[in-house]
């Protein structure tokens, strides 16, 4: 900062307040594609003040990554500025030469973007890449035992203890959360006065996400860097960000202190994507998600009114043919015409629960020792170990873990698309299944079907909807005919599409569209279980709400049971009757969805809960109730003995951890794997 | 790290042994066994069943096959590579002195290829989707395709003919200094150049896009480093690694086009020793020749690939 | 939340038929299309076309050079070039064509197998095809050739076979990248059989390589079948071949006689570009 204040600003500040670090005003950007200038970004105005910040919020196609390349001024070869301003620091960029803002770049801002292994090069080391930011600045170190002992400083800032183990290496040598640690140090060795964080924890699992998230809590203060933080998760923001801004189609909605606009939005875009969120307390069986019609307006589209006018319940007349002003009350401004009503409008979906699954004692899936062994070379990786659960009709069991945990090879097994480990067990209905789905039953095939995650990847791109779902129908219902063509258009309606989606190919399809086609298809044939292998994540949270209802809806109607797959703990709770965590290939604790939440838990579902950020969660802003997890997951190739949880376990009781791996103990239907008695594991406070 | 890279350059030497067995195999079933009878190949239809069986036994062509190759290929590993049928000589000093004379030629076409291919390459795709692009890629993909012998005949007629730019015989006359034996395998070396110009253009050309387009190409501008620095340590790095698999493939292209441009220039080289051998039916000196060509072949890509590996760190570890 | 990563550059989802247009209609691929064009209808019309017969000689007016009865001139026999030159894009259109049919069948059936099989089939004929790249293309063919004699079947063969493994990498590797996608264990699921999965699932995904392997290869064939033929080991004289005429008369062009070559080069050269014109075309509307 010292350097900055030193600077003359090339403008005046324009309030006699401190410059802004980032100003931006009525910022229009188009891209240009084939000939046509489509606007991406409709006249957004925001601007940050040292120290301060802020979030931008949005489903994706909004225009987040754009803004915050402009603020950058480093839009796509396409991109381009229409109208208004961006100043960094006092300086308009557009005004600036080349020399001038790569001086800007060099000193004032830096990027953070999701993708922390793309965003280094991969044949320079880490420490030849952190060099250069300093070898940029106004007084260079140009001994090289003095570039070295300056990254060292900015690596143990980062809290990363073995700073020149990492220095020497290559990007590809390092995990997902040492990178993002490594990229955060090289945007605030420079000391901006502006950092860009574009979905900066995104691609990392849950307890890796917190540490980093705490971290670049931590920095901010320390360098009092102003902060643009970008991201579709509004728990995020709610954690990071002091003022907010919400973007729907290229336009600010809504802007205003974080927890004023979430708790008492004024704009029904930000009501209705408040009300999608499967937040703590919600489940099927006590209402049903809210969710919002329609689709995104296309980029480009010419809009005269309000960009969200096609989907609101409010919309009347006015909202169609004129641009709604902004609002302002105090420092929370909304673009709404009807602002005043916009907590008032009507559910989309009513309080009434959906009716309960007739839940039998009937068991339809039993797993007894499941284990998957991979050979790589000469090493055995243990993906999967000693899985055992029960699977009852109608219910529904979810499975918890990050990322090398093995639910998807567990999903894989249970399908028979992988052959599991001699010695596994795999029941359907009271029957033993064959490891391979070929060797299986045709009433055993027919019995588990599963929804894939992308449906892009699980849905033949060459084949029609009637085809595809078609087929399915004469493989698994053995129909033909007008019995199908009835069934097809039933199965078509069951899930929310019309008949003018039969003739399309997926591409012609949006995701959660692509999504009710596979859902479609997987109960084509009347199965008792579907597997649903993160079947929302990659889906914007309104549309994942639509598609929670669906599985839902489809189960208490056709009384399937779900084995229920996700990181994500909101979606898992929202669903399941019982629920799994998975920690490197071993069920950690498992029991009915109430007692895991409540506890008492185990350890790392303890962790587990409390570093997911979902708006609105005590833990958010109490620091004391907070458990952090350190250091990376281990590698399944080489896990920790004993209890593998030890090597980051923060209730770690001592020996016993490292060397006896702990024997599950039931109570109350309530599974745990943990030496530390019962009584003493925490519970929810 | 170190302690990988020996496994892994046995294994690389172990692919190599591999594939030159598989090799000499299909060469030596191409060139003996699917002529049939040998004896009769040579005497021609008319001759005498005696001679022939005669021939055939002088020649070892009437043993069981596999003790044909077991002599054959033993013979091949200690430099002997039988006796030519045409000449009743060694084939060895033959294929040697062929192959140096086609290296020679070869090293010419890749001294003028390499760096005007790459350059045209890095520059098309700094300048991507321009008129300049577009002129160099269509212009690359021309030049590839059209065979040698057609680009020779052209290249002779203008710029050794009408122009009277180069000297339009490969071979210079005795005792002429290197200089002038350059400039006389200079237009035999053209139409080489112009077959690789294209494939190598066209890999430097989608390398420097894919690293231009990048997120540590961003970064790295963001970093706000000058353009010039993010070109040369950033996207070149990245973009001309895979190149080098690309220029050694064409080893294999490249000595395919020597039968027909040393047929064509009357050079004596591999390519036009196989094309004679093959009309002679002379299967030791085909055989040989074939094979020596595989080897060359194996050998510059397994050292390609050797060094691709000790350029780029992600493969040093083993990962591939 | 592993949302997809984000896109930066907006491109709206193009319509695959607008994109097709716009490759169909581009330039470059219009000019082939039309120089192949004309060369079809010189192949299939060829001798109906021509001033003279293209075999006739006429040893009064040999090596006459271009002129208004004689366009492209006369050969060493006093045959009609310009007549030689239309009528021989025939062979060359019989014959590479019919070795890249050849090659496309067997090669994809081949790659569908490898790529969705794997295992010890796959490596072996992995291996095979490492080998067989470590020998020039033309060497091999001049070797199949030599052992089994010329002709125009045998070069169809020949080049058909070698072009085979070669079209099989291209599309195992295609069929590796499907094979991992959800749609194919989807399909494992409802229980279709291999058959099913590799040409009723997999098979419609990997056309659009297919299609541009195949052009690409058409390009390769009338390369290797005027070189063989140049060699003399392709289309056998008398034909009024393009390869095999440069063959005969080049030696002739020290002496000044230009046009006896030089006609057929530009045939062969627009022919191989406007085949890989077309290619490159077709691999723009796909990509």
């Amino acid at each position: 900062m010292s350097s900055t204040a030193l600077r003359q600003p090339i403008e005046p500040a324009p309030r006699a307040q401190p410059t802004p670090a980032l100003d931006i005003e009525n910022l229009d950007v188009v891209y240009r594609t084939r000939g046509r200038d489509m606007q991406v970004l409709r006249g957004i105005s925001f601007s940050i003040a040292p120290g301060e910040s802020y979030g931008l919020v949005g489903e994706s196609g909004c225009g987040k990554s754009t803004a915050a390349l402009a603020a950058l001024s480093a839009l796509p070869r396409n991109g381009f500025v229409r109208g208004g301003s961006v100043r960094v620091a006092g300086q308009t960029l557009a005004s600036l030469d080349a020399t001038a803002l790569r001086r800007l770049r060099a000193e004032q801002i830096s990027m953070v973007y999701q993708d922390a292994g793309r965003a280094l090069n991969p044949s320079l080391t880490i420490f030849r890449q952190m060099a250069e930011v300093f070898e940029l600045l106004a007084q260079p170190a140009d001994r090289a035992a003095d570039l070295r002992a300056l990254c060292t400083t900015m690596l143990n800032r980062v809290q990363i203890s073995s700073p020149d183990r990492v220095l020497d290496a290559y990007p590809h040598q390092l995990s997902g959360g040492m990178l993002q640690r490594v990229i955060i140090a090289m945007a605030l060795a420079k000391e901006p006065s502006l950092l860009v964080l574009d979905e900066p924890t995104t691609a990392l699992d849950a307890t890796v996400e917190a540490e980093v998230l705490d971290l670049v809590a931590t920095l901010r203060r320390e360098f009092s860097t102003a902060i643009l933080f970008i991201s579709h998760n509004i728990g995020v923001i709610e954690r990071m960000c002091d003022r907010v801004g919400v973007l729907y189609a290229g336009s600010l909605v809504e802007t205003g202190p974080t927890a004023q606009l979430l708790r008492r939005p004024m704009h029904p875009y930000t009501m209705r994507l408040l009300r999608c969120l499967p937040t703590p307390g919600r489940s099927k069986a006590t209402a049903r998600l809210d969710t919002i019609k329609g689709f995104l307006p296309p980029p480009g589209a010419i809009i005269p009114g309000c960009v969200f006018a096609d989907r609101c319940d409010l919309a009347d007349t006015i909202c169609h043919t004129t641009p709604p002003p902004e609002h302002t009350i105090a420092t929370h401004a909304s673009r709404c015409h009807h602002w005043q009503r916009a907590t008032e409008q009507p559910l989309t979906a009513t309080e009434t629960p959906i009716p309960t699954a007739n839940h039998s004692h009937d068991i339809v899936l039993r797993g007894t020792n499941i284990s998957k062994t991979f050979q790589i070379g000469t090493r055995s990786l243990h993906a999967v170990t000693d899985v055992s659960f029960s699977l009852r009709e109608g219910e529904t069991l979810g499975i918890v873990g990050e990322s090398g945990s093995g639910k998807t090879t567990l999903a894989r097994l249970l399908l028979g698309l992988l052959n599991p480990d001699p010695g596994s067990i795999i029941e359907l209905a009271g029957q033993p299944a064959a490891g391979h789905a070929a060797a299986r039953s045709q009433d055993q095939q027919k019995a588990l079907q599963i929804v894939f995650q992308n449906p892009d990847s699980a849905l033949n791109r060459s084949h029609t909807v009637r085809h595809l779902i078609g087929r399915a129908l004469a493989r698994l219902a053995g129909l033909s005919g007008a019995t199908r063509t009835a069934r097809l258009t039933e199965l078509i309606h069951a899930v929310r599409l019309t008949d003018r989606h039969l003739g399309m190919r997926p591409r012609q399809l949006s995701g959660g569209l692509k999504q009710r086609v596979a859902i479609a298809r997987a109960f084509a044939g009347n199965p008792k279980i579907v597997i649903c292998d993160e079947p929302t994540s990659a889906l914007d949270v309104s549309v994942q709400a639509a598609i929670l209802n669906l599985l839902a809806d489809l189960q208490a109607r056709e009384n399937t049971s779900y084995v229920f797959i996700s990181h994500d703990l909101g979606v898992v709770r929202y669903l399941s009757d019982r629920i799994a965590v998975l920690y490197l290939g071993r069920i950690m604790e498992i029991g009915p969805a109430e007692a895991v939440f409540e506890g008492p838990h185990h350890p790392y579902t303890e962790a587990l809960l409390s570093s997911i950020p979902t708006p609105f969660n005590e833990s958010n802003t109490t620091q004391t109730t907070r458990i952090r997890l350190h250091g990376d997951i281990p590698s399944a190739l080489n896990p920790p003995t004993g209890c593998v949880f030890h090597t980051r376990c923060p209730r770690k009781l001592g020996p016993i951890c490292e060397t006896t791996e702990p024997a599950p103990e039931t109570i109350n239907d309530h599974t745990i794997a943990c030496h530390i008695p019962r009584n003493q594991l925490g519970k929810r406070p | 790290m170190r302690a990988r890279l020996i496994p892994m350059l046995a294994q690389r030497l172990g692919l190599a042994l591999v594939t030159l067995l598989l090799l000499s195999m299909v060469v030596f079933a191409g060139a003996q066994l699917l002529p049939g009878n040998v004896g009769r190949a040579i005497l021609g239809p008319l001759a005498d069943p005696v001679a022939v069986a005669a021939l055939n036994h002088k020649l070892g062509t009437d043993l069981p096959v596999p003790e044909q190759y077991w002599i054959w290929i033993s013979h091949f590993v200690t430099g002997n590579m039988g006796i030519s049928y045409t000449y009743r000589t060694p084939v060895a000093p033959f294929v040697i002195a062929a192959l140096l004379n086609s290296l020679k030629l070869a090293a010419v076409a890749f001294v003028i290829v390499v760096p005007l291919s790459i350059a045209g390459g890095v520059y098309a795709a700094m300048h991507a989707r321009t008129w300049i692009d577009k002129t160099i890629s269509i212009a690359g993909l021309s030049m590839t395709v059209i065979p040698e012998f057609v680009s020779s005949i052209i290249l002779i007629l203008i710029l050794g003919i009408w122009l009277r730019w180069l000297p339009i015989t490969a071979t210079a006359p005795r005792h002429a200094d290197v200089l002038d034996q350059i400039d006389h395998l200079i237009l035999p070396a053209l139409p080489l150049v112009f077959i690789l110009f294209g494939y190598i253009a066209r890999m430097a050309r989608a390398g420097t896009i894919d690293a231009l387009d990048a997120d540590y190409t961003r970064t790295a501008t963001l970093k706000g480093l000058p353009p010039g620095v993010v070109i040369r340590r950033h996207v070149l790095r990245n973009a001309l690694l895979p190149t080098i698999t690309v220029v050694a493939t064409q080893v294999g292209y490249l000595v395919g086009g020597l039968v027909i441009v040393e047929t064509l220039f009357r050079y004596q080289g591999i390519g036009s020793l196989i094309l004679t051998a093959a009309r002679a039916k002379d299967f030791p000196m085909l055989e040989g020749g074939i094979l020596t060509i595989g080897i060359v072949y194996v050998l510059v890509t397994m050292l390609a690939d050797i060094a691709l590996v000790m350029l780029n760190p992600r493969l040093r570890d083993g990962g591939r | 939340m592993s949302e997809a990563a984000l896109p930066v550059l907006i491109e709206p989802t193009a319509k695959p038929n607008e994109r097709l247009r716009a490759a169909l209609t581009a330039p470059m691929f219009v000019i082939g299309a039309t120089i192949l064009t004309i060369w079809i209808a010189c192949a299939i019309l060829g001798p109906s076309l021509v001033p003279y017969n293209p075999y006739a000689d006429d040893l009064m007016n040999t090596l006459a050079p271009p002129s208004a009865a004689h366009w492209f001139g006369t050969d060493q026999i006093g045959r009609d070039i310009f007549s030689r030159v239309v009528v021989g894009a025939r062979s060359i259109l019989s014959v590479a064509p019919l070795a890249t049919l050849l090659g496309t069948l067997v090669g994809t059936t081949l790659g569908l197998i490898t790529g969705y099989f794997g295992g010890i089939i796959d490596t072996a004929i992995s291996r095979l095809i490492e080998v067989l790249l470590a020998l020039p293309l033309i060497i091999v063919a001049l070797l199949a050739l030599v052992a089994l004699g010329p002709s125009n079947t045998t070069v169809i063969i020949v080049i058909g076979l070698i072009f085979a493994p070669l079209i099989a990498r291209t599309v195992r590797a295609a069929v590796l990248t499907e094979r991992e996608l959800d749609y194919v264990a989807a399909a494992q699921l409802r229980g279709e059989s291999s058959l099913h999965i590799m040409f009723v699932e997999i098979l419609p995904n990997v056309m659009g390589p297919i299609l541009v392997e195949t052009t690409v290869r058409l390009g390769y064939a009338i390369f290797t079948v005027a070189s063989l033929s140049f060699l003399g080991f392709g289309i056998q004289p008398p034909s009024a071949d393009w390869g095999l005429a440069i063959s005969e008369n080049y030696e002739l062009i020290t002496g000044g006689y230009w046009w006896t070559v030089t006609f057929d080069a530009v045939a062969i050269a627009s022919l191989v570009v406007a085949v890989n014109l077309i290619a490159d075309g077709i691999q723009g509307a796909i990509e």
